[in-house]
């Protein structure tokens, strides 16, 4: 079952920029999502957890369809979650959608 | 779309080189077809004399496995040795029968070892040594027979006879010169050389040469070689015979299919043949006249080449410089450019330096012409060669550092891996990068099992040096005794990133040039190969924009590491650290008050005294951060900043009995008029009363020392990775005459630097002659450059407090819940 919900204004979500989404897993504890926006205008959404040392990729430098977390400039692609080689891991990715200007997010179920 | 059809002829070093530096920026715009004579796939050619050595196995030097061309969709035909190209029908065609068809062709088809024509160079057991069968040969040949004479004394001849006398067999080296390795090494050296190598049983005949090579026949004729003859009329036996006297390029095939050959394939700058279709790289080229038989500049062609492969139709190659190390184990020798003496070069515009130390085994010469090193041999101790080869390169102007420029660079790095200098002399378990824990021995495995040739491979895989940097002269000296001639040091003026081959000054010289006044129009401008840069190249233009044309170019938030977007410190957690500033470091108690407040107020896990004389607060959450600085009322203190951080003071002459000047009110004037700018990297301040320096002046870019008659200026200190000591710059009366001068100086370097460079890299690499011209001697230069300066800060707006007026236009502060 898809669970959609609303995240802001796609003109809220700064363009080669993110905004940051909390949320509660299903045991119920807190995480963060990193909503991101391209140059081109599409928007992903990875945990806001680098796999190297957990940093907040949210907060890193957008380029291209990546984000060079702001710790350890770990390179992360934004559509598969994947650090650029020769690193090694991987975060969360969601889907993502905008309706009439409302970005959307799907969470995992619940 | 369809894709191109790319086959390259030559599935060697050069040939790959250009497969793999295509895949990098271009993964899909060709099907590639590879076509090599040998039945191996690529492999790395200058270790052959270690397999030969028995200090490694054909399997280690295995570059590209088989499944390593699957995984990339490349088609590879091995023992196929291409006879013959159809370049109307666009064809190539295989020994075998198997053929092609190409868009591009790429032809590496490398080097041919050059055979004497003499009688009985024929015979069974005459060989070249070239590939891994030659290897092999010389392994299986050391079972059955004694007798090794090795024609040519070069740095490959020297390899095979080490490595036969390593396999048991008795060897002799025939060569033509008076020393060995005359064209890398001078009389002395070759000697020295001679020496050590008789000391490993290896026997030499010099100004010898050969006349014949007689068989085991009876007429002498045939069969396997017995003996070699020289022109003298003695002769030795010889039951193997390597020739080592030099390699041709082997073009015989493109000059069959009409491509204009002279000595080598004919290419020009973008390594393309006279056949636009048709590229060619490596040893079979002649570059400008040019063939190289070193695999340093093989890359630098490969690199050029898979960007025109690319339609990125941008990179050139200009030829390269040389170096060269002998890969004989226990024996250290290095050289580079013209070494040649002033009488030998019959040129008096030379000099050198010696150092020859005959019972040490030590030996050192340095040949400098205009003020410039032309060339340099080491024997012995060659933990510097690398150093002088930069400096070589980079035609670096050497009189600020002759006086010690023979004993080298005094060290490589002071901190994080025990204070040594010498990788020579660390063991494989010692720590080399202190920020990362990589060993010596993890980044010597790295380099050998996959074959990594430049200081950026090694970063990128091994992580050692990618960090603080401090040891990336030691990493750079584990790199070169690896790979002996294959080292080549990176240049200095590389390129911003891999978005651009444009390098640091040309990026500035082009936004001055053209005005351009924001990012995107300056990444078009200069055909960025990306649409948006990267995280190395956006910070670098913005900050480029920014000093070049202040007021009237746009700051682009979103180009800037997040410190200097928010304001604040990003810490290990997502948390944020929290510095007002606190100028000249004097505080009041109603500063202190609010400090304790807002710590209370917001849980501030800990508060901290800095290095830089104010209060950290730290843990900070980020959507505190604006309600933080609305409560403390104090102005940014930029501690995040590729900027002015502090001016650190003592206490100056109104309370200490010692001082001469009232450093803490020259501290507050100077932060005071430049605060808020930004520069290539942080830049750090400090005043003292007097020459007892308790505000630490010596280690800052800026240093001002306090004495009875006025203030000293000192530059380019710097306490961190590296411990800089600051050089006098200047004497000045006046406290005015303190901002003037100090500010001129920091003003060119935010205007010349390269971004990320701190004020001593730059003076480094500009020279203090050159800052003193500009600011001491040329007044009015100075006056205009702090003019400059003082109106970039016109009108600047402090950060903190146009934020929270603003509060609406920051929502990147705000979290949103679901």
């Amino acid at each position: 079952m898809s669970n959609w919900v609303k995240v802001a204004p796609f003109d809220e979500i700064p363009k080669l920029g993110a905004r940051v989404v909390r949320t509660k897993d299903s045991e119920q504890k807190e995480f963060d999502i990193g909503v991101f926006r391209t140059e081109d205008d599409r928007i992903f959404a990875i945990n806001n957890s680098c796999p190297h040392k957990a940093g907040p990729l949210s907060q890193g430098i957008v380029y291209g369809d990546k984000v060079a977390c702001p710790l350890h400039s770990w390179k992360i692609s934004l559509v598969d979650g994947k650090a650029e080689e020769p690193d090694v891991g991987e975060t969360a990715c969601y889907n993502t959608k905008v309706e009439d200007g409302i970005v959307y997010l799907e969470l995992k179920d619940k | 779309m369809q894709k191109m059809k790319l086959v390259v002829v030559g599935n060697g070093m050069a040939g790959m080189r250009v497969v793999e530096e295509l895949l990098k920026i271009a993964p899909d715009i060709y099907d590639i077809t590879v076509f090599g004579d040998e039945p191996y796939t690529n492999y790395n050619r200058i270790m052959l004399s270690p397999v030969l050595a028995n200090e490694q196995t054909i399997n280690d030097i295995i570059l590209n496995t088989r499944e390593w061309y699957a995984e990339n969709h490349i088609t590879l035909y091995t023992s196929a040795r291409i006879n013959k190209i159809d370049r109307k029908n666009r064809v190539v065609y295989a020994e075998d029968g198997s053929s092609a068809e190409y868009d591009r062709l790429l032809l590496s088809t490398g080097s041919k070892p050059f055979m004497l024509p003499i009688a009985g160079a024929d015979l069974e057991g005459v060989i070249g040594y070239r590939d891994i069968k030659d290897t092999n040969d010389m392994i299986d040949a050391a079972k059955t027979h004694k007798h090794a004479v090795i024609i040519g004394g070069g740095l490959l001849g020297l390899e095979a006879a080490n490595g036969l006398k390593i396999q048991g067999m008795d060897v002799t080296v025939i060569h033509r010169n008076e020393w060995l390795l005359e064209r890398q090494l001078d009389k002395t050296a070759g000697k020295m050389l001679q020496k050590s190598l008789e000391a490993k049983g290896l026997k030499f005949q010099l100004k010898q040469n050969t006349k014949e090579l007689t068989g085991d026949s009876t007429d002498g004729k045939s069969g396997r070689v017995s003996a070699i003859h020289f022109t003298d009329g003695t002769q030795i036996p010889a039951d193997l015979v390597v020739m080592a006297v030099g390699i041709r390029p082997n073009f015989s095939l493109a000059e069959s299919a009409g491509i204009y050959c002279n000595k080598g394939i004919v290419v020009n700058d973008t390594m393309q043949t006279y056949d636009p279709r048709v590229y060619a790289v490596g040893e079979c080229v002649a570059h400008r006249g040019i063939s190289y038989g070193l695999v340093a500049p093989l890359f630098e062609m490969a690199k050029v080449c898979a960007t025109h492969l690319a339609n990125f139709g941008i990179g050139s190659y200009k030829g390269s410089v040389t170096s060269t190390k002998l890969k004989v184990t226990g024996i250290d020798l290095f050289s580079a450019g013209d070494f040649r003496s002033p009488v030998e070069a019959a040129d008096e515009e030379r000099e050198e330096i010696v150092l020859h130390d005959a019972v040490g085994g030590v030996y050192k010469k340095l040949v400098i012409k205009n003020d410039k090193i032309i060339g340099s041999v080491l024997y012995g101790d060659t933990a510097d060669g690398a150093w002088y080869f930069q400096l070589l390169r980079d035609a670096k102007p050497i009189h600020e550092i002759r006086d010690s420029l023979m004993f080298g660079q005094d060290s490589l790095g002071n901190t994080g891996h025990q204070g040594q200098d010498k990788a020579a002399a660390m063991t494989n378990e010692m720590e080399v990068c202190g920020c990362n824990g990589v060993c010596k021995g993890t980044i010597v495995k790295a380099i050998q099992d996959q074959g990594l040739f430049t200081i950026d491979d090694v970063k990128k895989q091994t992580k050692a040096g990618s960090s603080c940097g401090s040891c990336v002269g030691l990493v750079e000296q584990i790199l070169a005794s690896a790979l002996g001639g294959g080292y080549a040091p990176p240049s200095t003026s590389k390129a911003i990133c891999g978005c651009s081959d444009k390098n640091h000054e040309e990026v500035r010289e082009e936004i001055r040039k053209n005005k351009y006044l924001n990012i995107p129009d300056t990444m078009k401008g200069m055909s960025w190969r990306t649409p948006n840069g990267c995280a190395t190249c956006r910070p670098a233009l913005n900050y480029y924009l920014l000093s070049t044309w202040p007021h009237e170019s746009v700051d682009d938030p979103q180009s800037r590491f997040i410190n200097e977007r928010v304001h604040a410190n990003i810490q290990k957690d997502g948390t944020y650290s929290v510095i007002p500033r606190m100028y000249g470091g004097v505080t009041t108690p109603d500063q202190l008050r609010k400090i304790a407040d807002v710590a209370d107020k917001y849980a501030v896990p800990m508060v901290k005294v800095t290095g830089g004389q104010r209060i950290d607060l730290l843990g900070v959450k980020k959507e505190d951060l604006v309600g933080m600085w609305k409560d403390l009322d104090m102005p940014s203190g930029y501690a995040y900043a590729k900027g002015i951080r502090t001016v650190k003071t003592c206490v100056g002459s109104e309370f200490c009995r010692f001082g001469t000047q009232n450093s803490t009110q020259m501290g507050i004037d100077i932060e005071k008029a430049f605060d808020h700018m930004w520069a290539p990297h942080k830049v750090k301040f400090a005043v003292s009363g007097c020459p007892r320096n308790c505000a630490e002046s010596g280690i800052k870019d800026v240093g001002i020392i306090g004495v009875d008659s006025g203030w000293e200026i000192y530059v380019g200190g710097n306490g961190g990775i590296k411990t800089e000591v600051a050089q006098f710059l200047c004497k000045v009366k006046t406290s005015d005459e303190v901002l003037e001068y100090s500010g001129a100086f920091i003003q060119i370097y935010r205007e010349e630097a390269r971004y990320l460079d701190r004020t001593v890299h730059w003076i480094e690499r500009v020279g203090l002659e050159y800052v003193k011209q500009r600011v001491l001697e040329d007044h009015e230069g100075r006056k205009a450059a702090y003019e400059r300066l003082l109106f970039a800060l016109q009108g600047a707006v402090e950060p903190w407090s146009e934020r929270v007026q603003k509060r609406e236009q920051h929502k990147e502060f705000e979290t949103i819940t679901v």
